[in-house]
């Protein structure tokens, strides 16, 4: 993902957004939020609310200690033998973790669905040097077959439909597949089944990270989380720096909400604590803390906030945008909402600027995000970062474009003009009217009317408020 | 009866007069005395939110020049525009600038249209008639941004002969967006479509669409596909029949 250099398209890339990948996606979101709604109603919205503020305070609150919980974390880990190791960027944290691979011979991993391990491109450079990754979940196992990426971040092969992934697993696996989900995940299960057995390497992300004990926190659900950091000898973890909790009382609150929000399940079915190497457990644990370019939002006053996020999913299930376009479009390893901000964030406007203006500014994000960030907020503060610039990066759009909005508002801006503008935009539309509606306008408008026409400049408001009848004081009027 | 201050917005003036005129005659019939400052141009949101935040800065000061020696509530027929005005403008500015006092004054001030009638005039039958099925689309700005979710309906509910029907994703945003619509015409324009097809699919006669951007984008929609479903504002409604 660092490594990204050519800019993101977003609208070419949803205008070749497949139908079924965005009909498969509209499907599985809706069924996630319904029963979302579900299980908060049964909660109680108010208490839902105390709950979502109380995870804002926590998350707030560690990012901004976390010079703190970071050490405390770090002593903690390494008492409980474990060893951390600290990543600059992508480069540093891939370098690590095949240091560790070749130090112990590893030429076959079991993984565990990580966001992190995308954002870092590690299973293409663990395949460089000829080492087997398995991803274990089932979603990403399916995605994986296909040569794709996640297009959700909790559910990453959620564009696929069971006939699909039915004929993925007959024409890779060579196996007799039917499109019946119970089916087709014995059969991942059963080829997935001897890998854990084989593998000399587990490699997780981690959900939070619990400072005061020094507790990596992994929830899944489907156990492959628990089986990949239990049974091969050596356990890598990658998790971000901003994932850290302060103490169990924090993580409590966290895993109310996520799973709530995730998939409307009261609790995950598996909450994996992992503190360090224990009795029975790998031989080594290892926990790559992971930078790259957080710290540097973290400075940001404004976007540091979308470092709260939680990967729950909630805010591209319900993001309209999302709903029409599928994962894809967003060119990147986060996509929905979170996607355009976090990418830009991470990969700068130049290349990702195009992203925070793929929103309406609808809210529906920020209405259900259980940790309450501030989406639309941060997406305006990245749309002025692209077009003005500001302390972290240069404006990248061009000047022409600047001149004309300058233009634009001394027009607008200007009582006189603005009603001259308007006599001329009634005069100037005459050959392009159709009773009521303009069917076509020039560029840039005619991206309007490809879809609908635009309305006819009608009227004056200004005349008629000047020539009405001035005999209305308002008793007589109302008995009209 | 205090005089409110019409704040009519660009959308309002350029494409939709009749909803403005429709607006005076029904506020004046309520008793209401109505101002008109002239001066008024665009709030300035277009730009801002496009990321041209210093121009959307300027024309957030002209604008206020417009108002600040007016007295009573502004009231507007759009809920974005009262948005940008109430929970913008005081963040456009440092605390402690004559700026921003000002935008604090004037941010106290705006109401959207239902908001004023409901709430401060407690009114919520204009003896309006309107015997149809109609749906009601929430807007964004107006719904989240403001929290105006009870007064239009409460307004509806009063209208005699009218007949609320539900529709699928009411609360869906129908992809107008402002720049969105221009920068990513083919995603506005499938938000678009689904909004329409809901609205067909609900069978009503009319759609009540509060809110000048996005009356625009579902009327132009419905048009497109000559749907016998009319967009239309609350405004409109409350026009009809009865007493108007």
């Amino acid at each position: 993902m660092t490594d990204q250099a050519s800019r993101i398209d977003f609208r070419e890339n949803s205008r070749n957004a497949s139908p079924a990948v965005v009909k498969a996606t509209q499907n599985s979101t809706r069924t996630a939020l319904k029963k979302r709604a579900d299980v908060v109603r049964e909660f109680g919205e108010e208490r839902w609310q105390e709950l979502r503020r109380a995870g804002h305070e926590i998350r707030l609150h560690a990012l901004t200690h976390l010079d703190r919980y970071l050490p405390m974390l770090e002593e903690k880990v390494t008492a409980a033998g474990g060893h951390v190791h600290w990543a600059r960027d992508a480069e540093e944290a891939r370098k690590i973790v095949l240091g560790l691979a070749s130090q112990h011979g590893v030429r076959s991993i079991v993984k565990v669905k990580s966001m992190v391990s995308e954002e870092i491109d590690l299973n293409p450079a663990l395949e460089a040097q000829g080492i087997r990754a398995y991803e274990t979940d089932l979603g990403e196992f399916i995605v994986q077959l296909a040569g794709q990426r996640p297009s959700h971040i909790t559910a990453p092969a959620l564009h696929m439909t069971k006939e699909e992934i039915a004929d993925l697993f007959r024409e890779k696996l060579k196996i007799d597949a039917r499109p019946i989900p119970e089916e087709l995940t014995e059969q991942a299960r059963q080829k997935l089944r001897p890998e854990f057995l084989n593998a000399q390497m587990g490699i997780s992300g981690g959900n939070f990270l619990i400072a005061e004990t020094g507790t990596l926190l992994i929830v899944t659900n489907e156990g492959n989380g628990r089986l990949s950091t239990s049974l091969p000898p050596v356990h890598v973890a990658v998790v971000g720096i901003e994932k850290v909790l302060p103490d169990w009382e924090s993580a409590a609150v966290m895993l109310k909400l996520l799973a709530r929000s995730v998939s409307g399940s009261k609790i995950t079915a598996y909450n994996t604590f992992i503190t360090g190497v224990r009795q029975g457990g790998p031989k080594e644990f290892h926990l790559v803390l992971l930078d790259n370019g957080r710290s540097r939002i973290l400075a940001d006053d404004v976007a540091r906030e979308a470092l709260m996020c939680i990967r729950c999913g909630a805010c591209m299930n319900t993001c309209p945008v999302y709903n029409q376009v599928g994962g894809y479009a967003y060119g990147a390893v986060y996509q929905g909402p979170i996607g355009s901000m976090l990418t830009p964030l991470l990969l700068g406007t130049r290349i990702a600027g195009g992203l925070p203006f793929a929103s309406t500014l609808c809210g529906a994000c920020a209405e259900l995000c259980p940790v309450m960030i501030p989406i639309p907020e941060i997406l305006l503060h990245l749309r002025k970062r692209f077009v003005e610039g500001d302390l972290f990066e240069p404006p990248s759009v061009p000047t022409s474009l600047k001149a004309l909005a300058g233009a634009g508002r001394f027009v607008l801006g200007s009582p006189a003009l603005y009603r001259f503008g308007a006599r001329l935009a009634r005069a100037l539309q005459t050959p392009l009217r159709r009773g009521d509606w303009l069917p076509s306008l020039p560029p840039p408008l005619n991206r309007w009317t490809s879809a609908r026409p635009f309305p006819a400049f009608r009227g004056d408001f200004r005349h008629w408020w000047k020539n009405r009848p001035k005999t209305r004081p308002a008793k007589e009027a109302s008995h009209e | 009866m205090e005089k409110v201050q019409l704040f009519v917005t660009c959308m309002g003036e350029n494409l939709l007069p009749d909803v403005l005129e429709k607006m005076v005659l029904l506020l004046e019939r309520l008793g209401v005395p109505c101002g008109f400052p002239e001066n008024q141009t665009c709030c300035g949101q277009p730009f801002f939110n496009s990321g041209f935040q210093a121009e959307g800065r300027r024309m957030a000061l002209g604008w206020m020049n417009a108002f600040a020696d007016t007295e009573g509530y502004i009231v507007a027929p759009s809920g974005s525009c009262v948005e940008f005005v109430k929970h913008r403008y005081p963040r456009m500015f440092p605390e402690g600038s004559a700026e921003h006092e000002r935008a604090v004054r004037l941010a106290g001030r705006v109401l959207e249209f239902s908001q004023y009638l409901v709430n401060v005039l407690k009114v919520t039958d204009v003896g309006a008639a309107f015997p149809h099925r109609v749906a009601c689309h929430y807007p964004c700005h107006l719904t989240r941004g403001l929290g105006v979710r009870s007064e239009p309906l409460e307004l509806l509910k009063a209208v005699r002969g009218l007949e609320l029907v539900p529709f699928d994703e009411s609360e869906t945003c129908c992809g107008f967006g402002g720049i969105f619509s221009v920068v990513y015409p083919e995603v506005s324009k499938a938000m678009m479509e689904a909004k329409v097809r809901h609205v067909v699919e609900s069978g009503v006669e009319a759609v009540v669409v509060s809110e000048p951007g996005c009356l625009v984008n579902i009327r132009g929609g419905l048009q497109k596909v000559n749907a016998k479903a009319r967009a239309m504002h609350l405004i409109e409604i409350l026009a009809e029949g009865g007493a108007a």
